[in-house]
């Protein structure tokens, strides 16, 4: 079955078979696990720089790094965070995953696939190595709003635009693969309100990914051309608009923080059913409410834009089309707790951590709809309140769902039970760690601390030295996450096939470890079960 | 079910604690400041709203999450239940969430309309953000003055200790009169900055080449302190706002001694261009200034930061040609963080910047620039 596969002749040195092996890969295992190896790396490198950026504002005065400095370790952070540690864990997943739970053989276009990946490493190579250039990294945020970015930038600004316009090639490339493949090559009988949860918040992103790169794109070159070729889109003595560079970012912007939490949706979809024993709650209303989520996140951009002197009717449009998302979304969690209900509860390390996401997500929605509110948002907009919000719904959202998603498949993936003992160890530290880190920062901002400052006045010093205390256990925290990783690769007990005994779907009708092909006939169909 | 809701009592009164503890905190301000205009206590009121209603959900919320995975666990409920759906139940949920938006809306849609209420000012100023001052301008006085950071930098360096207003101090506020309604256009230089003061609830962003409107109408005459709310580079961290709230007959009184300064600021202005400095009164001068305006991005040792702030010792500019040198200071550069300083500085300070810059940090021409050669230069 596997003849091509080995056809790599053995004379070869063992490091260039390796290399090869990987770099010429088109199969959707191996591409998922280089996706997530390489989303893991960078958000250790992203982490890196929080720790760098909480370091100096442990406590008042500049000790550490100067303002200079600290602007590019933000901007940084944010980029690495978004485009190399949430979307490449997503796309991952989806990688691995998608065709194991449609019953397909690999995904639609290997050989895409493996271009999509491998441009990446390149992308965050160019966008690391403008740190040891003359005149630094990009210092503008991970918002790079013009003309800070444009007129104002470092001439690494262009190693940015092309690094971007790479990632953004990666993602599309990434979005078209995953909607062909499930749109061709379910298993028979796998209608699409059959498919699961994963399956189809990861079809929506998708389709939010095609839509929205391709402005993101069109921001950056218009940037270029404005940096080097005369235009001035953004430029208002040329007869631009610094604004407009505003709507355009976040035309992209809104819906992309959506592309970073749909599949988490979907993942606590996943798992919650499987460790209460229970099916899904709700299944159709939860594949409309993650569409109507989509579909309003392309009208409520101009919630980032509320100080920018907007007209008093967009000012309103804008804030009624956000508050609206608070439906779809209550939607789903009141569908997680009453999967939950009544269901025959267990803990193991991916029920606690897709438990984690849907509360500490929570949190992040509520502050979100207090953001939506015009009056309130002015006295919010700009400050530590805004960080902390959007951590709560990245950080124990995206990242604890990626990781409830690492602990619920690995034993699949490799064919070892990881640690529970650790796995919970991890769990609760992470939880203790993201909550000292994030929580105070809805205070500072409460009290009037704007975001983006390398040093504060005195009255923020004690949130912010928790926040740092917090921060640092946050990173330790992770480091026994790459160590019970390793340590499940290496070894363990052996899983089962099923692995947890109330999980449903196809992926677990296949052995442990998924061996590298499989499905390569269709798996049929119980025509009874359905959701 | 008796402890749960033991539980749920204590953690209301931790809450109720969290949100009254302010006072008892004394610097650790945990909640949205009231402020002192009427405005800023709707918005507190409708930030307590939203605040409360999704502290309600939330108890609603996570006690059936917290009931449901201790009273469904397997060990008590080993037998799970077989439903997936009820329609009545999701149509319930779906509907009542909407109610709450509105109860929400309505209040918030009534307090931005009056916001967005710019007419029938009593005063116009405008406020023009650059890297990284304010600007403030009384447009129907024709009187204008920058605005600075105050705090010295070895505060920041952590060589002195820091004041009660750290980073939050200026050297000229803006003064505006109480009880009258105070219009803000705000504009800016270079790239988009926001002015922020929290007990104004104002927040206003500054974009260069657009000018945006807001207004303020403070009733208590006091200092209000806060700071720039839009990263603006290097120096997005320093550059705060003061405003200092003067009784209206006060105001006035300001306004007719700003005009006076201004009339004897331009009597010194002629008397300096008439005398021939020498270096020794010159230096001391310039190295105040240098250090007030300068150092942020060449540094107090003139070494510079990079390509981006190049370094004024031995620089082709601060020990070549005196009339680039001087052009360069007066004009600034284009498309770079160098602003033009000729608006901001007297003749007297330039000429003591420059004769400075070109007499330090290994740099010795020797020459010395007069406040008339700056004057001419204009």
């Amino acid at each position: 079955m596997s003849a091509h596969a080995e056809s790599v002749p053995s004379q070869r040195h063992p490091l260039v078979a390796f290399a090869l092996r990987w770099l010429l890969t088109t199969n959707h295992k191996e591409i998922g696990s280089l996706y997530l190896w390489l989303s893991f790396g960078l958000f250790f490198i992203g982490g890196l720089m929080a720790m760098g950026i909480r370091l100096e504002l442990f406590r008042p005065g500049i000790e550490f790094f100067d303002p200079e400095f600290y602007n590019q370790l933000l901007t940084l952070h944010g980029l690495i965070m978004v485009f190399g540690a949430v979307m490449p864990a997503f796309v991952g997943l989806a990688n691995w995953m998608v065709p194991l739970m449609i019953g397909a053989p690999d995904m639609a276009l290997p050989r895409m696939n493996n271009f999509s990946f491998w441009i990446l490493p390149f992308a965050f190579a160019l966008l690391i190595s403008s740190l040891f250039m003359d005149g630094g990294a990009p210092n503008f945020g991970w918002t790079f709003y013009a003309p800070l970015s444009t007129t104002y930038g470092p001439p690494s600004t262009d190693f940015f635009i092309l690094g971007v316009h790479l990632m953004g090639i990666s993602s599309i490339m990434g979005a078209i693969n995953i909607i062909v493949t499930i749109a061709n090559m379910r298993a028979p009988g796998m209608t699409l309100m059959r498919m699961p949860l994963f399956v189809w918040t990861w079809l929506i992103t998708a389709f939010l990914l095609i839509m929205v790169m391709p402005v993101l794109a069109g921001v950056v070159t218009m940037m270029l051309t404005d940096r080097h070729f005369g235009t001035s889109f953004f430029e208002a003595s040329g007869g631009g608009d610094p604004v407009m560079f505003q709507h355009i970012f976040w035309f992209f912007g809104h819906p992309e923080v959506y592309i970073m939490i749909l599949p988490g949706f979907g993942i606590a979809s996943q798992i919650i059913p499987t460790f209460s024993r229970k099916k899904l709650f709700g299944y159709h209303s939860m594949v409309y409410a993650t569409a109507s989520i989509a579909i309003l996140s392309f009208i409520v951009w101009g919630h980032h834009m509320f100080t920018t002197g907007m007209p008093l009717v967009a000012e309103l449009f804008f804030m009624f089309a956000t508050m609206l998302i608070a439906v779809p979304t209550g939607v789903k969690v009141f569908n997680w707790v009453a999967t939950m209900w009544r269901g025959s509860i267990t803990f193991e390390t991916p029920m606690l951590f897709a438990v984690g996401f849907v509360m500490m997500f929570t949190i992040g929605g509520f502050s979100g709809l207090m953001l939506a509110l015009v009056p309130p948002d002015v006295q919010y907009h700009d400050t530590m309140f805004v960080v902390a919000h959007f951590h709560y719904v990245l950080y124990p959202g995206a990242i604890f769902g990626t990781m409830a998603a690492v602990y619920y498949w690995l034993p699949k993936w490799c064919g070892h039970m990881y640690d529970e003992r650790l796995g919970k160890l991890h769990f609760w530290t992470a939880t203790f760690a993201v909550n000292l880190t994030f929580f105070p920062m809805h205070f500072t901002g409460l009290a009037g601390m704007p975001r983006r400052i390398p040093d504060y006045s005195l009255q923020f010093a004690d949130f912010n030295m928790l926040s740092s205390i917090g921060a640092g256990l946050l990173g330790l925290t992770q480091i026994l996450f790459l160590f019970i990783v390793i340590k499940t690769i290496r070894g363990g007990k052996e899983a089962s096939a099923r692995v947890w005994e109330g999980a449903e779907g196809l992926e677990w009708t296949v052995p442990s470890p998924a061996p590298h092909h499989t499905f390569e006939e269709p798996p049929v169909l119980d025509p009874e079960a359905s959701h | 079910m008796k402890s749960l809701a033991g539980g749920l009592k204590s953690g209301l009164s931790i809450l109720a604690l969290w949100v009254g503890a302010r006072d008892a905190w004394g610097a650790a301000a945990i909640d949205m400041r009231e402020g002192v205009t009427e405005m800023s206590s709707r918005i507190q009121a409708l930030h307590h709203l939203s605040l409360w209603i999704c502290v309600g959900v939330g108890i609603v919320v996570f006690g059936a999450m917290f009931y449901t995975m201790f009273a469904h666990h397997r060990s008590r409920h080993p037998t799970p239940a077989k439903f997936s759906d009820n329609l009545l139940v999701e149509i319930i949920w779906t509907l009542i969430p909407v109610v709450i938006l509105v109860s929400m809306a309505i209040p918030a849609t009534r307090a931005l309309i009056e916001i967005e209420d710019n007419s029938d000012a009593d005063l116009t100023v405008l406020v023009t953000g650059s890297q990284w001052k304010w600007h403030y301008e009384y447009v129907d006085f024709g009187i204008s003055y920058y605005s600075n950071i105050a705090t010295p930098q070895a505060q920041i360096d952590n060589l002195e200790p820091k004041g009660e207003h750290y980073l939050l101090e200026v050297d000229n506020a803006l003064v505006i009169p109480a009880d009258r309604k105070v219009r803000f256009l705000m504009t800016a230089d270079d790239v988009i900055h926001s002015w922020w003061i929290p007990d104004f609830a104002v927040k206003q962003d500054a974009i260069p080449g657009y000018i945006n409107e807001s207004w303020v109408n403070v009733p208590v005459p006091g200092r209000y302190r806060g700071q720039c709310t839009e990263l603006c580079g290097m120096g997005h961290g320093f550059m705060p706002i003061e405003v200092e709230v003067r009784p209206a007959d006060e105001f006035n009184a300001w306004i007719e001694d700003q005009r006076l300064a201004n009339e004897l600021a331009g009597e010194a202005a002629v008397a300096a261009r008439a005398k021939t400095w020498s270096i020794d009164e010159l230096l001391p001068i310039g190295q105040e200034v240098y250090l007030k305006h300068c150092a942020t991005c060449h540094e107090p040792d003139g070494s510079g930061q990079g390509i981006k702030y190049p370094a004024l010792a031995g620089s082709e500019i601060a020990g070549g040609d005196m009339n680039a040198h001087l052009d360069r200071v007066l004009n600034g550069k284009a498309d770079t963080e160098m602003q033009a300083w000729a608006p901001q500085l007297s003749d007297l300070e330039l000429a003591a910047v420059i004769t400075y810059e070109r007499n330090s940090f290994g740099n010795s021409t020797g020459d010395i620039i007069q406040p008339l050669t700056v004057y001419e230069a204009r």
